[in-house]
């Protein structure tokens, strides 16, 4: 009985020893920092997501209508085509749980 | 160092490396950390693993730890047919990790920071997958711009919008990595600036107010840490997601 008793007192105290040290980590606090870079990298995805397309859409059809000399028909065309693919994006990337 | 404004950007400028030599053939301080990468991976890998042990030490064993992570990335993205682009992804990963983190060492130029070198990576890599996807499918690659079962009518909206975001895809995954990396520096440098503007300010009671500035710099050093670490591995995994869909199609 006084044998288990030790071993529990050891146990806490290896315990708070081990917390003290730090190797237990102090989760909080690093999943604090973790989630600040995940939530980062996921603000910059979506963003990137949404208006890479766009942008892309407007060039293209800019660039066609000086070709074809047609402007501004295929840059309106164009443009809700590349807010589409922006949407998709989001959506696709919102469907991987922001894994990447 | 002028206290009245904050030139964030003049940290990612170009100078010149390596002295009259490397000014004669335009040798950057952006191409010093690159090589200055290729020689810390060459070196870390020959050091972990020319003794290479059974049983591995705590160095040997990261290394080869950095190996497996990417290895399993790759087997769960791409199957056991995507084993042979392992060499290519594990490299594009640690040069970029290693330049990433070399760029947080004050003094050390980012080479992630710019446009030019993250998009020509991702120029290369959308030019690789286009050109496997042709190879692996001939022109049935082109199918990849049709959705599974959407109907007719639909295709001529959906093939534009399935070819702008193929076509988006060298630009988002050149721009995630420079971004993330510059933003990074760009708000280190104006907290920092803060401090300066502060004790200009302020004066001696400025000093003390300048270690809140200084604290938040800290905490985002930790920040940009795992900020690099995961922009390199998220541009390995855009990399195998992209092979993927070359080589299976979806």
């Amino acid at each position: 009985m006084n044998d288990s008793r030790d071993k529990d007192s050891f146990e806490q105290r290896l315990a708070a020893a081990r917390e003290k040290a730090g190797l237990d980590g102090t989760p909080e606090r690093s999943s604090s920092v973790a989630d600040a870079g995940g939530a980062a990298t996921l603000a910059t995805r979506v963003i990137v997501e949404l208006t890479i397309p766009i942008v892309l859409a407007g060039l293209l059809g800019w660039w066609l209508d000086r070709v074809f000399h047609c402007a501004p028909w295929l840059l309106i065309v164009s443009v809700p085509f590349g807010m589409a693919a922006g949407i998709k994006g989001v959506l696709r990337s919102a469907a991987a749980g922001g894994k990447t | 160092m002028a206290s009245s404004s904050i030139d964030a950007l003049g940290q990612f400028n170009l100078t010149t490396g390596l002295g009259p030599l490397g000014a004669a053939v335009g040798f950057t301080n952006s191409n010093e950390m690159m090589l200055a990468a290729a020689i810390i991976i060459v070196a870390l890998f020959s050091l972990a693993l020319n003794t290479a042990a059974i049983i591995p030490g705590r160095f040997q064993a990261a290394i080869e730890m950095s190996y497996e992570v990417i290895r399993d990335m790759c087997d769960e993205t791409m199957g056991v047919e995507g084993r042979k682009f392992f060499p290519l992804i594990f490299l594009l990963f640690s040069f970029i990790l290693v330049g990433n983190l070399l760029g947080l060492v004050p003094y050390f130029f980012p080479f992630t920071s710019h446009i030019a070198v993250t998009a020509a990576l991702a120029i290369f890599v959308f030019l690789l997958s286009t050109g496997v996807g042709f190879y692996t499918h001939g022109f049935g690659y082109l199918r990849l711009f049709v959705p599974e079962g959407a109907p007719i009518f639909l295709l001529p909206f959906l093939i534009p919008i399935e070819l702008l975001s193929y076509l988006s895809r060298p630009l988002s995954h050149s721009v995630r990595l420079f971004a993330n990396i510059t933003a990074g520096h760009v708000l280190w440098e104006v907290i920092a600036g803060f401090m300066f503007m502060i004790t200009a300010g302020l004066g001696t009671a400025g000093i003390l107010v300048a270690v809140l500035p200084l604290g938040m710099n800290v905490v985002f050093t930790g920040l940009e840490v795992f900020v690099a670490v995961i922009q390199a591995y998220v541009f390995a995994i855009l990399t195998c997601i992209y092979l993927k869909d070359a080589i299976h199609l979806h």
